[in-house]
């Protein structure tokens, strides 16, 4: 194990790859104007190339890769480590940003001419930082610095809430600002409880001495807790929807598709580097049941969602919920090693799944707006003619979350699936299939409204850029391909050998069925046709869920959910 | 009481006031002013295992000391983006209220 507390080569590209962002944002500083966007279209290639060559000195070593702050080892030293879920994420990060940069080109670059914005300037620093800290997350090894890293992720997510400057989104800035607060104060108390206990908080050095003991568990349950109060999983999505709902898409699609992916990963990170032996399995099946739990509020509220824009970030609550349920699966009863590397091959895999599919789906949702001047769900009429590569791209990012073949959330389902086969939780089996459902039945209604025939022609059309409308489609058809990327890492070799069969096309049928059900049954206005609904029971349903929904979402709900969070999962470490 | 256990005491007492804020206090302002509350508990309890875990010999575990700075620095940097957000939203809107779900 001595080679986790010495530089290996390669460690110095770890290192570069968090301060090139940061680096690239000061200089943007100090240059001002339009040099910003210079310095971050000449950074977003740069930074790509590093998480590559990372990534292949990580091939070519056996170990990760380490580097060592100063030349100090810990415990007094800090050391930058990537493995392979840092690698991978460092990666996929790097080309979601470049994907993202392409598309904001449009609405945040400066021609020449153009006078300088303060939001443009504002959104290619903030770019950069969110980029900067995720690296960080990535690579940190000591639980202070990951501190810092997340705090550096809030305070660079915040200000892109309300890039617009009107006072909904200041308003949603702010509750995200001080919700996340509790979450980084309660993420802190229990790094500071660890420190107490064993003196050290490099991360292999903890999980070498940790014990299943009252302060392990408690800083456990303390740091869990303020960590989902950051990812927005629910019931503390709080912040979320408005957040991510009110944003300019080329800001909505950073905080969707990368800024919760940082406090997601470190929980990760948590559960089976760090605290593997504190961690139990009832614990783990209440962060899956959360999970359960947001995809079906997250999924019902977006169904019944009239704009195009609020109803991905409801989906976004539902797919937090899917990152969640791979933690039975790591940590079943019976506690095999084997599975709690599928878990997370699965987890990560899904979590870069949806950072390209969401991305795209943000970006499109963005220039259907721009383009029809509105993203009312119920006028989309004639949308698929009037911006095809955007509408294209926005329903290849669905079937690409919903898990068609050969989509990352396929293979990361099927990887889920085997595990809880496995491990004989069946119940899981049907969480995952109904999350896909659900992702289907928004496919649908979406499809359908877009495709319908307009009334009268559309009028007061606006021109959007065609890059914007291609890096949409480039990030969602990344995810509809991610399998193919994965296929040659350690998965069981008999995961894909049946993928054509009559089976799974006749599984993927049905869950498309259910899934036109479900929309059916929840949407506002029937799918075909116009005319009344003549379903007042689930309507009454659908409303049921959304004033379930607006319930949790008051601030003191959620703040209480928050500590009922942290003790309920306090209360089963503590049980075998 | 040992020096420790005090401290110890009082960084539960600020923690467990400052949530009471975060909770019960409509006004953004306040909550900000809760949060700082209760993470200076937790730099208090941090400044008090200093003490504590000064096994080596030392008179303190200079560590916790080191971090504890980053970490009052990091709270007051997030205090100052949020009253600057506070104040642009009663510019903009003329009111601190967080809307109809406080």
């Amino acid at each position: 194990m001595a080679e986790l507390w010495t530089s290996t080569d390669g460690g110095a590209l770890v290192a570069a790859a968090v301060l090139l962002p940061f680096v690239g944002m000061l200089l943007g500083l100090l240059l001002g104007g339009r040099w910003v966007q210079r310095v971050a279209f000449v950074l977003m290639p740069l930074g790509l190339g590093l998480a590559a060559a990372i990534a292949a000195s990580w091939l070519e070593a056996s170990g990760p890769l380490v580097y060592l702050l100063g030349g100090w080892s810990p415990p007094l030293g800090i050391a930058l480590r990537a493995d392979g879920l840092s690698v991978a994420m460092l990666l996929a990060v790097a080309g979601v940003v470049c994907g993202i940069g392409l598309f904001a080109r449009a609405d945040f670059g400066l021609g020449p001419g153009e006078p300088e914005s303060r939001s443009a300037f504002t959104y290619w620093l903030l770019l950069l930082a969110v980029w900067g800290a995720l690296n960080l997350v990535f690579v940190s090894g000591d639980l202070f610095t990951l501190y810092v890293a997340l705090e550096l992720l809030t305070f660079a997510g915040v200000p892109l809430v309300c890039l617009a400057g009107s006072g909904e989104t200041l308003r949603a800035a702010l509750r995200y600002m001080l919700f996340a607060l509790c979450g980084s104060v309660l993420y802190l108390l229990g790094a500071v409880l660890l420190y107490g206990g064993y003196g050290t908080l490099d991360m292999p050095m903890l999980a070498e001495v940790l014990q299943a003991e009252p302060i392990a568990i408690a800083a456990l349950a303390l740091m869990t807790a303020g960590l989902l109060a950051k990812t927005a999983l629910f019931p503390l999505h709080i912040w979320l929807p408005p957040a991510h709902g009110g944003a300019p898409a080329a800001a909505s699609a950073v905080l969707s598709a990368l800024v919760i992916k940082g406090s997601w990963f470190l929980v990760l990170r948590l559960w089976l580097d760090v605290m593997p032996g504190v961690a139990s399995a009832q614990a783990a099946q209440l962060l899956a049941g959360l999970g359960a739990a947001a995809i079906v509020v997250g999924s019902v509220v977006a169904l019944r969602q009239q704009r195009l824009k609020l109803l991905v970030a409801y989906s976004t609550v539902a797919q937090i919920g899917y990152l969640f349920l791979l933690f039975p699966m790591a940590f079943d009863a019976a506690g095999a090693m084997v599975w709690r590397e599928v878990a997370a091959t699965a987890g990560v895999l899904q979590a870069i799944a949806h950072a390209t599919a969401k991305a795209g789906m943000f970006m499109a949702a963005g220039l259907i707006y721009a383009r029809l001047g509105h993203d009312r769900i119920d006028e989309l009429a004639g949308a698929a003619r009037a911006l095809p590569v955007a509408v294209a791209a926005f329903l290849i990012g669905g079937l690409a979350l919903m898990g068609v073949l050969p989509s990352g959330a396929y293979l990361a389902k099927k990887l889920l699936l085997a595990s809880a086969d496995v491990s004989g939780q069946w119940w899981w089996s049907w969480v995952l299939q109904g999350g896909a459902a659900f992702t289907a039945g928004y496919v649908v209604l979406v499809a359908l409204r877009v495709f319908a025939r307009p009334g009268a022609p559309l009028a007061d059309l606006r021109p959007v850029s065609k890059l914007s409308q291609w890096a949409a489609l480039g990030l969602a058809l990344a995810s509809l391909g991610l399998s193919l990327a994965a296929v040659e890492g350690p998965l069981p070799a008999d995961l894909l050998a049946k993928a054509f069969s009559l089976e799974e096309l006749g599984t993927m049928a049905l869950l498309f069925a259910v899934g036109a059900l479900l929309a059916a049954a929840l949407a506002r206005r029937p799918l075909l046709g116009g005319g009344d609904p003549v379903r007042p029971g689930f309507a009454g349903l659908g409303g049921l869920f959304e004033s379930g929904d607006r319930w949790v979402r008051q601030w003191s709900a959620a703040m209480l959910s928050l500590l009922l969070v942290a003790g309920a999962c306090g209360w089963l470490l503590t049980r075998p | 009481m040992s020096v420790e256990t005090l401290f110890a005491l009082t960084a539960c007492a600020l923690v467990g006031i400052g949530l009471y804020g975060l909770i019960a206090q409509p006004h953004p302002l306040r909550k900000l002013i809760a949060f700082n509350v209760m993470g200076s508990g937790v730099f208090v309890l941090f400044g008090a295992l200093a003490k504590r875990g000064a096994a080596a010999g030392l008179v303190a575990d200079p560590v916790p000391q080191a971090l504890l700075i980053t970490a009052i620095v990091v709270a007051f940097a997030a205090t100052a983006v949020t009253v600057a957000l506070l104040l642009r939203l009663i510019e903009t809107t003329g009111s601190a209220s967080l809307g109809n779900e406080d």
